[in-house]
């Protein structure tokens, strides 16, 4: 038996990006015993790395702009796969949740008469960013951590979570896991539970993401019974930084595109012309001097293709690159610096001239950028009611990028961080009235608690093993190479295979050091996780047979309508009694992945999506 | 298709001597790595990491300079590891990486940074005025860009504390952080201080509770601050001014008295500081000699008061923003 320490809450919410802070708030502000548990510091969840700012229909620039309209570029740029619901309800309240933050403190920047000024971005019809330069991340997370601490708020840092407990009846009832500064165990008993974990990019090799992202949440709603859906659709950010190979897949703001700048190819040449898809062509500028007109004046012209959704900009990227047009590291050029002048990108790009001074040596105020598709966002997650967020297993609720169905096959930027505020608070809500319902007492199961610590603790009863790093880079390696940006069956075959043999590697690492502060130990012990949200994206890919958004496959160019009508969503059907893959989890290869009927939309909203202009 | 994975030409080796370590003590070792094109400290520190020493502690998130994670000392210098290019560090010669020294070690070189936890809390937060007849229906305040960027600039802040780990009240002198914010939170004073919506009065908080006089503005904070803010100039110098206007200044007494009251006092802002419950849980035992909440709950300043100036500053006498 190992001590654990225990402490209880009505919701407890485990992450601290910009979904798990609002969510508390939210349970907080209804009275309800609330913690927060992140797997680092407060204040450095991934949340704070988003750049160019939070869409909602707020018609500060554009007065022709309202929620029907963000609504129809959101269902448009997901390829229809998105759960409505959750679009209409994004688009509906995405303007109060911006208008909270800034009572809260959030100073976004001013248009002349003083309002939240916004700035384009790809796939939205009108300029709708509210945004602080290029760090709006970071303003809207400390924005919340600053609410989140002047109302009191518990937050359990660098606690990292190893498994959701539940009670006989199924119903989440708490969680366990260590913290990483002592290596002790903490078991928190709660009668909701709320995901806000964030992502999955760590497991690619190059991605904007941090060591955070590793799926944490997606994995655990999946071992306590939960679905998910859609986890073929990866968003790869069409412009990351290639050079030097060190920050390979670090973000380069799209931003830098709705500000003016241009793609261009090793002639020199402004390519995206030549990749418009029929779905966006009657909205898009069809010469230079067209789309250079539209930048000031939305009705001087149609949007540059520069500013399709960013599935077509990356594939794009992707082909130019393939044929040869690239630039000298593998990427593509992005120029601002012959668009604009010096001081207007320093004002309005002041990371990026940052990041591009600071790490590569480059002054993008005089020379174009390298930049090359990243890894960067999972459209999938799990299966949530849009109204309440609620999981498929009682007592589980889930928001921001671990929820799934808000973005369909592909997400428009700046639609992220307005999904955490307006699902981040709604998972409260939910998580709230869930636990003020909730009788009876909660009694954890002493088993479940110690099978998870003692498969914790394994890798340091080994005397021989494997290094979890080499796990890690072989893991990376398999998902950049067979399930990245384009993809086809007989690699995504492979990857499958390959990701049972890492499973089984992975039962086998050894570990030195004690529990106290050791990465090597907080890696393994993320393993699991890296290794089922893989295997969830590379199924849902292989079943997949066609192309649509985050998903592209060589062998099914184009988009299959009946496709469209289905979520695949992946499932353990009986957790309990699954056989055991690494510490101590389900094994991947009790995965199932099964096509289900996407929610189909009402008439009203359908008739939206048609209105062309 | 399958992607090409790409891989670094290494030129060279890299020596790194890396402090290693915890609360009881501990000593640097060496580590010889291959030397690798573009490179940031942090990059090496991850390649130590993934070969000979997986249990080496260090934090970092982002890679790029927009969390504040990665602090530590490098070749003496408060840095961040992910912002610091090898080739910026002279050429051959070993490179040394050590822990924040004014914050207790955890691990290697994690430091236990909760005193900046505690401080956060003691600041009574952003108190936003009503919003006017034409905002309402505008849907939202009205602040103009020049209004809102002398905030913005200290909003900047990643809080990776290499600022608070820099200077010299409190790098060497432990006993000073209970009565000390530091320069991290004397630019979080000056940005709500200079919000365009905020209605609360600070200035009689950081004189007494938060140490503000004991800055003698060396500027070493401003040299470290990876976001360049000029937190001495444009946050403490101006806050040391209001600071003092707000007991000595005739004309802005005068101000005072005739001009209506648009700020709130100290008492009434100090009673909007969070009131319950720490901000930061941390484990049992990876606290130490950290200033800690108040046993009664009320979440108000429990700084040792510093030395009191004599002081007029109470509730009767309203301040003003005369001088803002």
């Amino acid at each position: 038996m190992s001590d654990y320490q225990n402490h209880e809450f009505d919701v407890i919410i485990i992450g601290a990006g910009g979904a798990g802070l609002r969510a508390a708030v939210e349970a907080q502000a209804m009275g309800l015993r609330t913690a927060v548990v992140c797997k680092s510091l407060l204040g450095k969840a991934h949340t704070v790395m988003a750049e160019g700012g939070m869409a909602a229909a707020m018609g500060n620039v554009y007065a022709e702009d309202n929620w029907k309209v963000h609504f129809r570029d959101t269902m448009r740029g997901g390829k229809l796969l998105n759960n409505y619901r959750m679009a209409e309800l994004h688009a509906q309240e995405a303007p109060d949740r911006v208008r909270e933050l800034e009572a809260w403190g959030a100073l976004f920047d001013r248009t002349e008469d003083g309002l939240i000024l916004q700035r384009d971005f790809g796939g939205h019809r009108y300029a709708r960013l509210a945004h602080v330069g290029d760090r709006t991340g970071l303003e809207l997370i400390r924005t919340m951590q600053q609410k989140a601490v002047a109302d009191g708020m518990e937050v359990f840092m660098e606690l990292k979570v190893l498994r959701l407990l539940h009670d006989a009846d199924g119903t989440v009832s708490g969680l366990v896991g260590y913290w990483r500064p002592t290596g002790e165990f903490v078991v928190l008993k709660a009668k909701a539970v709320v995901l806000a974990t964030g992502g999955v990019g760590k497991s690619w090799m190059y991605t904007s993401n941090s060591w955070e992202s590793t799926g944490d949440g997606h994995a655990m709603a999946l071992w306590a019974g939960a679905d998910l859906i859609d986890m073929e659709c990866i968003q790869f950010h069409p412009t990351g930084m290639v050079w030097p190979l060190s920050v390979r897949g670090i973000l380069v703001t799209e931003g830098v595109r709705g500000d003016g700048g241009v793609l261009r190819n090793s002639d020199g040449k402004r390519f995206m012309f030549d990749y418009v898809p029929e779905m966006f062509r009657a909205e898009t500028a069809d010469s230079e001097d067209e789309a250079d007109k539209w930048y000031d004046d939305h009705t001087a012209g149609r949007r540059p293709p520069e500013l399709l959704p960013r599935d077509e900009v990356a594939r794009s990227i992707n082909s130019e690159v393939k044929a040869g047009r690239g630039s000298p590291h593998g990427g593509v050029f992005l120029d601002i610096a012959t668009r604009r002048t010096a001081e207007d990108i320093r004002r309005r790009l002041p990371s990026m001239y940052h990041q591009f001074k600071e790490l590569a040596g480059v002054d993008i105020t005089a020379e174009a950028m390298e930049v090359g598709p990243t890894c960067h966002y999972i459209m999938g997650g799990v299966r949530v009611d849009a109204d309440t967020t609620a999981a498929t297993v009682p007592g589980l609720f889930a928001a921001g990028e671990v929820a799934g169905g808000m973005h369909g096959a592909n997400r428009l930027g700046g639609n992220s961080l307005s999904d955490l505020l307006v699902f981040g608070r709604r998972a409260g809500i939910g998580a709230a009235e869930f636990a003020q319902g909730r009788t009876g007492d909660i009694s954890l199961d002493e088993g479940q608690i110690q099978a998870a610590i003692d498969a914790a603790v394994a890798p340091f009863e080994r005397e021989s093993g494997e290094n979890p790093y080499d796990i890690q880079q072989d893991l990376q390696e398999t998902m950049q190479s067979l399930v990245g940006i384009i993809r086809n069956g007989s690699e995504l075959e492979e990857a499958l295979g390959k990701l049972e043999e890492l499973e089984d590697r992975a039962s086998n690492v050894s570990l030195k050091g004690g529990t106290k502060y050791n990465p090597g130990w907080n890696l393994a012990t993320d393993l699991p996780s890296m290794l089922t949200v893989s295997r969830c994206t590379a199924m849902g890919a292989l079943n997949r047979k066609e192309s649509r958004g985050g998903q592209t496959r060589d062998d099914f160019p184009t988009a299959d309508p009946e496709m469209g009508k289905v979520n695949f969503v992946e499932r353990i059907t009986d957790p309990s009694n699954a056989p055991v893959g690494v510490g101590g989890t389900p094994s991947v290869r009790s995965i199932t992945s099964l096509p289900e009927p996407v929610p189909v939309m009402p008439d009203d909203l359908r008739a939206l999506l048609e209105e062309a202009n | 298709m399958a992607e090409e994975i790409i891989r670094s030409d290494q030129s060279g080796e890299v020596t790194m001597r890396i402090w290693r370590g915890d609360e009881d003590g501990g000593e640097f070792a060496e580590y010889v790595m291959p030397a690798q094109e573009g490179e940031v400290v942090l990059d090496v520190i991850h390649r130590v990491q993934a070969t000979e020493a997986p249990d080496l502690a260090c934090r970092w998130n982002c890679k790029a300079g927009k969390c504040g994670s990665c602090s530590a000392e490098i070749n003496g210098r408060p840095s961040l590891l992910c912002m610091t290019r090898m080739d910026t560090l002279p050429v051959g010669e070993t490179v040394t990486v050590a822990p924040m020294r004014a914050f207790p070690v955890i691990r290697d070189l994690v430091t236990d940074v909760s005193y900046n936890y505690e401080v956060a809390k003691r600041i009574p937060p952003l108190s936003a005025r009503e919003k006017t007849e034409d905002e309402v229906e505008a849907g939202g305040y009205r602040m103009a860009q020049i209004d809102v960027e002398r905030s913005q600039e200290f909003r900047k802040c990643i809080e990776c504390f290499l600022c608070q780990d820099v200077c010299h009240v409190v790098r060497d002198h432990e006993e000073n952080k209970t009565a000390y914010a530091g320069p991290r939170f004397f630019i979080r004073s000056a940005e709500l201080e200079m919000h365009p919506l905020d209605t609360n009065d600070r200035r009689q908080l950081l004189q007494e509770e938060q140490g503000l006089g004991k800055c003698n503005i060396t500027k070493c904070c401003t040299e470290v601050c990876p976001e360049h803010i000029k937190i001495t100039d444009n946050a403490i110098i101006p806050l040391k001014e209001r600071v003092v206007d707000a007991k000595y200044d005739p004309v802005a007494w005068l101000g005072r008295k005739i001009k209506k009251r648009t700020k709130r006092t100290a008492e009434e802002a100090a009673a909007e500081a969070p009131s319950s419950g720490p901000a930061a849980v941390m484990p049992p035992g990876g606290v130490h000699g950290i200033p800690q909440p108040p046993a009664d709950g009320t979440g108000i300043p429990v700084f040792a008061s510093a030395p009191a100036a004599p002081t007029d500053l109470s509730s009767e006498r309203p301040s003003d923003d005369a001088q803002a």
